[in-house]
């Protein structure tokens, strides 16, 4: 059943059901949101989403509240603004504001809203916590000092990646982002996923291994599929002059249908080999128990050539292939496809079976 | 009228509140037979005609909360709010000590009520003495048969004011980490194990049996008329009788605190009284003139809440006394939503400034905008309520404010 509202002056109809910030957005509201993540379970805890319906007492959060019939909605109002500021300047008071070398500089929330209105410094400026936590893992760095508490890590880590590595410690304004006994991420049941950096709308979180190299947002980037295994997931090869210095991931379900943006450690830190002066960039052809650089055309001769007598000699069920799990799809059928086709042998398996 | 009127306490210490059959000899569980003998609607219906509202602090009426549960679920529960967190508020432990089997009989008339056997007691974590009470109390209740089918499990809050809020004390029983959830859902429809729940208070329980036995029109006819019956209050501070009083709703607070309350300690002059726990608004002699009923005290601007009643004489300084309740709302916070997590600490921060003599202007200011925020956009009633000291003593006792300041 679908239901009647006005949202700042415009009626539009959804149905029963539908949360506040998905009514106004439909009816060309910009809400801002820093806890609402429409792939976790709802905080509604930020307040940032807070909407005014006329003749309540109180402000809603738009993300947690179900549209209701005949409700006249505004989302900009003189005490929504107030209300907005308000959050974003008790937000500023325990910031480090570290804008200038911040890898989320330029698609960071807070930097985002805060421009929006208007917010240069907060009037409620007081003690700053010192929450910056030395994890000496590899990955993730931990800047709780600009942390917003919007818990979107929290429940990234537990829905999206299982692994409950982190919650949330302690209690009022001491409360803060920890793993058990408040530890260490590699003491933690933590995969290093990074889904909990994916899910980050401020630079609380971000990568050790793409750490000043370009800032994600002045990247380019390129989507692509993973190689490191079969599942396929999609991701953004973040490029600067033409050099790959960092991974991210697109969480449009319709560009990254298979993993909606999550990764594993792989995918998301294991990229720098790619730049690495260690890898093959020829083929080689082993001569006299020695490898020496060899053209394409020179090797794929030789690999036919070779194939062809061992087929002409034994027959083609003497030939068997096993191809690999980290390329793809494609790529795997056209493996089935040269030995069934081309060779004739049905001799052909894959080493995600072995 | 000036007296006491005994309801829950009229048998104070004349039984013993463990033992069920002292409870039947004075009337007890009479109520909890006559509901049983009702269809449950028109159980329902009865309370809702009585006027009950809650004694917990929001006042909404009982027998409408209970509508709202749906009959189809199998699994619904009977949860009572004894977390008792309001400072100055001791008279939930006062009934529970005094008639302990008067709540067990009123949960279980709101178990037939809702269709519901599972009962559960959220008691406060500093009261383990109680707990050891009421657990004998159920042995003998169901001992006796007089609860029938209706069970009831004690269990214990680790100190969290912010358990008392229903649904982070919802929470805290299924183990998790003491925050409230947003809302709707409401507990009737989804609460303890995602269920329907109805939490009341002790003292909401407790009136149950009375209005069963003498009937919804007898109690709808005590007190005032939008929030009958009687209330439990609690005194302290500067009063002759720091003590516990049972008073028909619509009884004066001027003579909660000059009649029953022997009036201020050692003859002095009121300064202001803080009613309804360390949330409630700061009110200035001027408005003593108030029934303490829950739409009159909204009235002048503060809330009956808990029940508690905090008297200061006109010796106490204002500023040091709100610093002091800034300080307790920062350390209660659960710390979910930023409104109250940041802004508890803020206006602790800013009351601390201006209370030891460093505060300006600009601080009233920024004090008023933040508590006005807290209070429109917190998540839960802590964040929303903890600025009302602060605005009201800010709109009576603006001088205090000011005189400290550089
Ligand atoms: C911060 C906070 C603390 C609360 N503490 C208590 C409490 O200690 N006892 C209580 O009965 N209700 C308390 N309440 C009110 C409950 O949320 C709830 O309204 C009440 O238990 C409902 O029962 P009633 O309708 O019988 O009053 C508190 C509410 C808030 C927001
Ligand atoms: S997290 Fe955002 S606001 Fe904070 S320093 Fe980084 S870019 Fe700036
Ligand atoms: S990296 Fe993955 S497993 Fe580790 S804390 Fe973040 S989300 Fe959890
Ligand atoms: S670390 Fe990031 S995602 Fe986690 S609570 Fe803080 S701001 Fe939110
Ligand atoms: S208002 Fe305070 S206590 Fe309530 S949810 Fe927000 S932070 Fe927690
Ligand atoms: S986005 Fe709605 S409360 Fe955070």
């Amino acid at each position: 059943m679908d239901i009647k509202l006005t949202i700042d002056g415009k009626e539009i109809e959804v149905p029963q059901g539908t949360m506040l910030l998905e009514a106004c957005r439909k009816a060309g509201a910009d809400i801002p949101t820093f806890c609402y993540d429409p792939d976790l379970k709802l905080a509604g805890s930020c307040r940032m989403c807070v909407v005014q319906p006329k003749g309540w007492r109180n402000l809603v959060a738009s993300c947690v509240t179900p549209a209701q019939n005949g409700m006249v909605i505004e989302t900009e109002s003189s005490d929504v603004v107030e209300a907005r500021k308000v959050v974003l300047e008790l937000m500023l008071a325990r910031h480090k504001l570290t804008c200038h070398t911040c890898e989320k500089d330029g698609e960071c929330n807070l930097q985002d809203y805060c421009y929006r209105y208007g917010v240069t410094e907060s009037r409620f400026a007081g003690k700053v916590h010192n929450l910056f936590k030395d994890d000496s893992n590899p990955f993730i760095e931990r800047d709780y000092d600009k942390c917003v508490m919007c818990t979107r890590c929290v429940r990234a880590c537990e829905e999206i990646t299982g692994a409950r590595a982190i919650n949330v410690m302690d209690r009022g304004h001491h409360a803060h982002i920890a793993t058990a006994y408040d530890g260490s991420l590699e003491d933690s049941p933590c995969v290093f996923c990074g889904q909990c950096i994916m899910v980050c709308p401020v630079g609380a979180l971000s990568s050790k291994i793409a750490a000043g190299q370009g800032k994600p947002a002045q990247n380019d980037k390129v989507m692509t599929t993973c190689t490191y295994c079969g599942t396929g997931c999609t991701f953004e090869l973040n490029v600067k002059n033409d050099k790959i210095v960092g991974v991210t991931s697109n969480r449009d379900a319709e560009w990254s249908p298979v993993n909606k943006g999550a990764l594993c450690v792989k995918g998301r830190f294991g990229w720098d080999f790619v730049n690495s002066p260690e890898r093959l960039t020829t083929p080689l052809i082993k001569e006299n128990g020695e490898f020496r650089p060899a053209s394409w055309d020179e090797a794929l001769d030789l690999a036919a050539d070779k194939i062809k007598a061992v087929k002409e000699q034994y027959g083609p069920d003497s030939i068997s292939m096993f191809s690999s799990a980290r390329i793809t799809n494609e790529e795997n059928y056209l493996a089935q496809k040269l030995m069934r086709a081309a060779i004739g042998s049905n001799n052909v398996d894959h080493c995600a079976r072995l | 009228m000036t007296q006491e009127y005994r309801v829950l306490l009229e048998h104070a210490d004349k039984i013993n509140p463990e033992s069920a059959a002292d409870y039947i000899q004075v009337g007890g569980y009479k109520g909890l037979e006559k509901a049983r003998s009702m269809n449950p609607k028109d159980l329902t219906e009865e309370v809702k005609k009585s006027g009950l509202r809650g004694r917990g602090g929001a006042g909404f009426n009982a027998g409408m909360k209970w509508s709202f549960v749906p009959q189809y679920p199998e699994t619904k529960y009977v949860v009572c709010n004894f977390d008792e967190g309001e400072p100055g508020t001791y008279k939930d432990r006062i009934i529970c000590q005094k008639n302990a089997q008067a709540l067990l009989e009123g949960m279980a008339i709101c178990g037939h009520a809702i269709g519901s056997n599972n009962g559960y007691i959220y008691c406060r974590g500093e009261y383990p003495f109680v707990v050891e009470m009421l657990k004998k109390a159920i042995g003998n209740a169901k001992e006796s048969g007089a609860l029938g089918e209706f069970n009831i499990e004690v269990r214990m809050g680790a100190g969290a004011y912010v358990c008392g809020e229903e649904t982070a004390l919802i929470e805290s029983i299924e183990g998790h980490r003491g925050e409230p959830r947003f809302k709707p859902p409401f507990p009737g429809v989804e609460g303890l194990w995602r269920m329907p729940t109805v939490v009341n208070n002790v003292e909401t329980f407790a009136c149950l049996p009375y209005i069963m036995t003498n009937g919804a029109d007898w109690f709808a006819g005590i007190g005032a008329k939008s929030y009958p019956g009687t209330k439990v209050l609690t005194l302290t501070g500067d009063i002759e009788n720091p003590t516990y009083f049972e008073v028909p709703t619509d009884y004066l607070l001027r003579d909660v605190i000059y009649e029953l309350g022997g009036g201020v300690k050692g003859g002095k002059k009121l300064k202001a009284v803080q009613v309804g726990g360390t949330s409630g608004a700061f009110i200035p002699s001027q408005n003593l003139d108030t029934p303490i009923d829950f739409d009159s005290m909204g009235a002048i601007g503060a809330a009956l809440g808990s029940g508690a009643v905090f008297v200061m004489d006109e010796s106490r300084d204002i500023v040091d006394i709100i610093n002091r309740i800034a300080k307790f709302f920062e350390h209660e916070s659960c710390g979910q939503c930023t409104p109250c997590r940041e802004g508890t600490f803020r206006c602790k921060e800013i009351m601390e400034r201006i209370n030891t003599g460093r505060g300006s202007l600009k601080d009233i200011e920024n004090l008023k905008v933040l508590a006005r925020i807290m209070q429109k956009a917190s998540l839960c009633g802590l964040g929303q309520a903890a600025p009302i000291p602060i605005t009201s003593t800010l709109e009576h006792f603006e001088y205090e404010y000011l005189r400290k300041l550089v």
